[in-house]
């Protein structure tokens, strides 16, 4: 019967309800778009960086896992580990950011890069033929809405798309190793060198080797990498997470608190019949916490479902990021949700249950 | 002669209204037997909603004694008033008081929930709804029944819980004569067939005359 009541209720007042449902929903996402974000970025690094192919990435000297750094390793230096025991290939690329929040362009020297990550596989058209073109990856591609055979700017040039390729093969923009090191005025240089093991048994040797060889160096095998890379990340996004979840909690009960408070203002003669029909206080606050938790949850359904939206439009926002859907913060997120409406409720359900119950029943 | 079913001893309720107290009852002593009819009679400020309010446990007094139905409540808690209000009384008001939200059949359920007693009534209530002749009307929401299918709703739903004594505060007050006329007859009805011991309070002459006795308030007194 009081579930009756509750759902009687809110569908008294659908505005308000559709208000307050929105509102959580919009927290939630909030939540989830944000974890959703940090995780499917990373997961798609390490993805792609996985699909290089290398066991072991040297980075120049004081850089740290992310971020961009310049090109200050020398080209030469790829001839000298080449020579190292052990050693199977070595690639050098040379990384510029384009502008855009994780946009960045790759120069490669494609033979080698094909040769240690298997090889670009491409969708459509081939290898750049010429210094003014470019290969772009099919999601790159797709935000971006370009073919082959179009022109697109980068660093104040226009490029000739000549390939698109399946994505996960480092970056999501290539073009050639010397022609990037002369654009960005930094030839001979290059950002990370690669090295892949002649076997992989013989990996820890080949990094001790190159350890020992290049001491100012960051050198890390992938897998350490990767770990670097996604620990360096949520240390720095957590922080980031944790205040948007303390906000998204502050939001919530603002929201629920405003909405309560407006019902039991227009419900008070309710309360009062309610009370004469010797409801308990506890009764009543349970009407209304009920009501809140009713909220939460069709409003964290909603959040959960406007998150695919999100990514929607995030996927094809061209930004490079990706939005992952995160199913195991779903039950966070609701938690989250209802707690910050149970605590907005809270003022207004004791309000109510406090009420007089004469004062109520001669309420206009 | 049996126990009296409200006895009512030098009742005093003051009210402190800013700086200045109100004697809204001034010693009120009075008897109301089981299975009686009792109409409560006098012009607006008398004291006998204040009165009403006192026997439904909705305010307590300033002193004095009130029993009803062995149960003393001086000194009650909130809670114990509240829990009078759940087993020995039923309210009816000038003004029904349904839930709007709710169709009436749900208006007089949610007085069983919250009494403990689940949602089916027993096969007497079904009789009472009979006789309030609301069976018909059970599936809509108040607003979408007459003054008088609202009081007798109302009239149900006090009764549901088979409370002690039914209360009835100007039950008549927004009703036309001829649906006056039938709730104030289905009242003198379930007194007469079921023995419900009903307490109405009114400033109308005409009402008074269903009951059994009257009683006149003035300036919070009983003055006959």
């Amino acid at each position: 019967m009081v579930n009756k009541l509750v759902v009687e209720n809110l569908k008294h007042r659908p505005i308000r309800t559709f208000l307050t449902v929105a509102a959580i929903g919009l927290q939630v996402t909030m939540i989830l778009t944000l974890v959703g974000l940090s995780d499917g970025t990373i997961e798609d690094s390490a993805r792609r960086t996985r699909g290089v192919g290398a066991d072991i990435l040297v980075r120049p000297p004081a850089s740290s896992a992310i971020g961009l750094s310049t090109a200050p390793i020398p080209q030469k230096m790829l001839e000298v580990l080449q020579r190292q025991p052990h050693v199977g290939l070595v690639t050098g690329t040379v990384e510029h950011a384009t502008g855009g929040l994780f946009e960045r362009v790759t120069g490669v020297d494609f033979d080698a890069f094909n040769r240690m990550s298997g090889g670009l596989k491409f969708l459509d058209g081939g290898l750049p033929q010429a210094d003014n073109e470019i290969v772009v990856d099919d999601y790159y591609a797709r935000q971006h809405k370009l073919h082959v055979g179009d022109t697109y700017s980068l660093i104040n040039t226009s490029w000739k798309v000549s390939g698109v390729f399946e994505a996960g093969k480092g970056s999501r923009v290539f073009m050639r190793l010397n022609v990037l090191q002369d654009k960005i005025a930094n030839p001979g240089r290059l950002s990370v060198i690669y090295v892949k093991a002649d076997d992989a048994k013989n990996i820890p040797a080949v990094l001790a080797e190159l350890k020992a060889l290049l001491p100012d160096n960051p050198i890390f095998t992938l897998e350490e990498f990767l770990s670097q890379i996604s620990a360096s990340s949520i240390g720095l996004l957590k922080s980031f997470t944790n205040v948007v979840i303390g906000l998204s909690i502050v939001f919530g009960f603002l929201v629920v608190f405003l909405s309560m408070y407006t019902a039991v203002l227009e419900r008070t003669r309710e309360i009062g019949i309610l009370k004469a029909l010797g409801a308990s206080p506890a009764y009543i606050v349970g009407i209304l916490m009920r009501e809140t938790i009713f909220l939460g949850l069709i409003g964290s359904l909603f959040g959960i479902l406007l998150t695919y939206g999100t990514r929607f439009v995030i996927m094809s926002f061209p930004a490079s990021l990706t939005q992952k859907i995160v199913p195991d913060w779903w039950p966070i997120s609701t938690g989250i949700a209802l707690v910050g409406a149970m605590l907005g409720a809270l003022y207004p359900g004791l309000k109510a249950a406090r009420q007089d119950a004469i004062e109520a029943l001669t309420y206009e | 002669m049996s126990e009296p079913i409200i006895s009512i001893r030098n009742l005093k309720k003051i009210y402190h209204v800013g700086d200045v107290d109100v004697n809204a009852l001034r010693g009120v002593d009075l008897d109301i037997e089981r299975g009686e009819f009792m109409c409560i009679v006098g012009h607006s400020g008398s004291g006998k909603s204040t009165l009403f309010n006192i026997l439904g446990g909705l305010t307590p007094p300033t002193s004095g004694t009130v029993t009803i139905n062995g149960k003393d409540l001086r000194g009650m808690t909130e809670a114990e008033r509240t829990n009078l209000r759940k087993t020995e009384i039923g309210f009816i008001f000038q003004k029904y008081n349904l839930l709007p939200t709710l169709t009436a059949s749900d208006n007089i359920s949610i007085a069983r929930s919250i009494a403990g007693r689940g949602e089916n009534a027993d096969p007497q209530f079904a009789e009472i709804l009979k006789l309030l002749g609301i069976s018909h009307r059970l599936n809509h929401k108040p607003r979408a029944l007459s003054g008088g299918e609202q009081q007798r709703v109302a009239i149900a739903r006090a009764l549901v819980n088979h409370p002690s004594i039914l209360l009835a505060d100007e039950p008549t007050g927004n009703l036309d004569t001829e649906n006056s006329n039938i709730v104030l007859g289905l009242m003198r009805d379930l007194n007469e067939r079921l023995g419900q011991t009903i307490v109405m309070i009114t400033h109308n002459p005409e009402a008074a005359a269903y009951g059994h006795s009257i009683t006149h308030m003035r300036d919070g007194s009983i003055v006959g």
